[in-house]
């Protein structure tokens, strides 16, 4: 008995206290920095019914899995959204819906709160209907806005996450009033990140250094002003720190997510990295995709890192930054995070600022976009079309 | 607000309390996130999910916990309920 205790007191004991299901990835928005895979499409056919989602929901909670996100794509296009919360909330989950709000109504979130819902998060793709329903690619703007008003009418924690970009970040104060007004009980300013769709639109969407410093500086001029009731987070893009984030928390240590068709993945891009197998729910235990696959020991620890993270004394710190951003940029899924300034391949990093900075030049006027003004690429916003196009190159 | 034994207190609805298994201890759990009670702060919670008075939460901890010095239970009791209030976690009244 105490061996097999002092076994188990390894580093796969841990737990994965974030389950994030994905419920499905289609979506009536199309926004071009979407974290769901380019070949979206491809899965459409193999997503996980009711009660196998009900499986994963029971099985990760015997992990100790006790925040739910229900994500996608849009999560509210699943006809049985209410009985999976309601199944959550009986397995003692505390769930968070990460929704657009669109295929929502009054009746609908009335339904959800019921089943037991204990927080809504609303993205937003602007502060005003000609931004956020541009870059959405859906007319979606007033419903959102009803929607908020709706959710705290039911009394839910309320949590909107705007997605900044090159071209909508000068917006940042409007967004803050919106939440505001919406009264938000928190507020993620979060820079896109820059894997999949975001990665291929990066020369339009990484903002320059000058503009981050000033939505920064009206974030925090706004703290200050409003003390209390909101919080508020601001998330800079990776591309302007000198050390990677611990991605995930690290990786294996605390999240799992779980894609529409059963896949199961420490976060959400890892089906981007070379070489190895994805568990699947149909083929394998939740319990041994946590704590036995290939996948999940790959980057556990610190045991698998090259130089320079190897004798690196913040190892323990950044893990050695993002796996999926390395291999999306170096073709390594080992090497550093070229994020981190130590990484031989940092340069990566610098002429993509380098990059934003002359791009910001051309089109930049004051510090104000016009939306119609002609970035140099154009957007690929996310659909089946464009999938097809990316999947091929 | 002034905070004495007679004070009135619940857990905030903003937050949800339980057991969990697995991590073998008390959380608090809030929009994304979660706090890890110690076992001191999770019998004085566990006490709080109904509206009570601090004097009914520190007499049901004295009986439970007989063997502890009673003032000084007392007067931790009073001191977490100061730092939940200031963390949020409990709605309070007079």
């Amino acid at each position: 008995m105490a061996d097999s205790i002092t076994i188990a007191s390894d580093q796969q004991q841990s737990i994965p206290l974030w389950l994030l299901a994905e419920l499905s990835y289609s979506c009536p928005l199309q926004c071009s920095y979407c974290s769901n895979p380019i070949n979206y499409p491809q899965t459409r056919a193999a997503e996980l019914s009711t009660e196998e989602w009900k499986t994963v929901f029971k099985d990760a909670r015997k992990l100790g899995a006790v925040q739910l996100g229900l994500s996608g794509g849009e999560p509210l296009v699943r006809p049985d959204l209410e009985e999976l919360i309601a199944e959550a909330r009986s397995l003692g989950f505390y769930s968070n819906l990460i929704t657009s709000a669109i295929g929502a109504d009054a009746a609908r979130l009335a339904a959800i709160h019921e089943a037991g819902l204990d927080h809504i998060q609303i993205s937003f793709q602007g502060s005003n209907q000609d931004v956020n329903d541009h870059f959405a690619g859906t007319k979606s703007f007033h419903h959102k806005v009803l929607m908020a008003n709706e959710a705290k009418k039911l009394g839910f924690p309320m949590v909107l996450n705007f997605v900044l970009h090159r071209q909508n970040i000068h917006q940042i104060g409007d967004m803050l009033k919106l939440a505001e007004e919406l009264k938000a009980d928190f507020v993620e300013l979060a820079n896109s990140q820059y894997y999949g769709w975001a990665l291929k639109n990066i020369d339009a969407l990484l903002p320059s250094r000058q503009q981050l410093l000033d939505a920064e500086a009206i974030t925090n001029d706004f703290r200050k002003r409003h003390r209390g009731n909101m919080d508020v987070i601001f998330v800079v893009p990776d591309y302007y720190e000198n050390r990677p984030k611990a991605c995930c928390n690290g990786w294996a240590t605390t999240f799992l997510t779980v894609t529409p068709n059963g896949n199961v993945q420490p976060c959400q891009s890892a089906q981007e990295l070379p070489g190895l197998e994805l568990p699947n729910v149909r083929e394998q235990s939740l319990e041994w995709a946590w704590r036995e696959s290939p996948l999940f020991n790959a980057f556990r620890g610190t045991d698998w890192m090259p130089e320079p993270c190897r004798s690196c004394p913040e190892k323990e710190q950044d893990l050695g930054g993002c796996r999926c951003q390395a291999y999306l940029l170096t073709g390594d899924a080992f090497a550093t995070d070229p994020v981190c300034d130590l990484s031989a391949k940092h340069s990566i990093i610098e002429n993509a600022v380098a990059k934003a900075q002359n791009i910001a030049d051309l089109n930049i006027d004051g510090f104000g976009y016009d939306i119609d003004s002609a970035p140099v690429q154009p957007l690929l916003f996310r659909n089946p079309k464009n999938a097809k196009l990316l999947s091929k190159k | 607000m002034a905070i004495s034994e007679n004070t009135w207190v619940v857990l905030s609805g903003q937050f949800r309390f339980q057991w969990e298994e697995a991590q073998q201890c008390y959380v608090l759990l809030y929009p994304e996130g979660m706090v890890q009670l110690n076992p001191s702060a999770g019998e004085i919670l566990s006490r709080c999910q109904q509206q009570t008075t601090i004097a009914d939460v520190i007499s049901d901890l004295q009986n439970s916990f007989a063997e502890t010095d009673p003032k000084a239970l007392a007067a931790d009791v009073v001191e977490f309920i100061h730092e939940a209030n200031d963390q949020g976690w409990l709605d309070l009244k007079n």
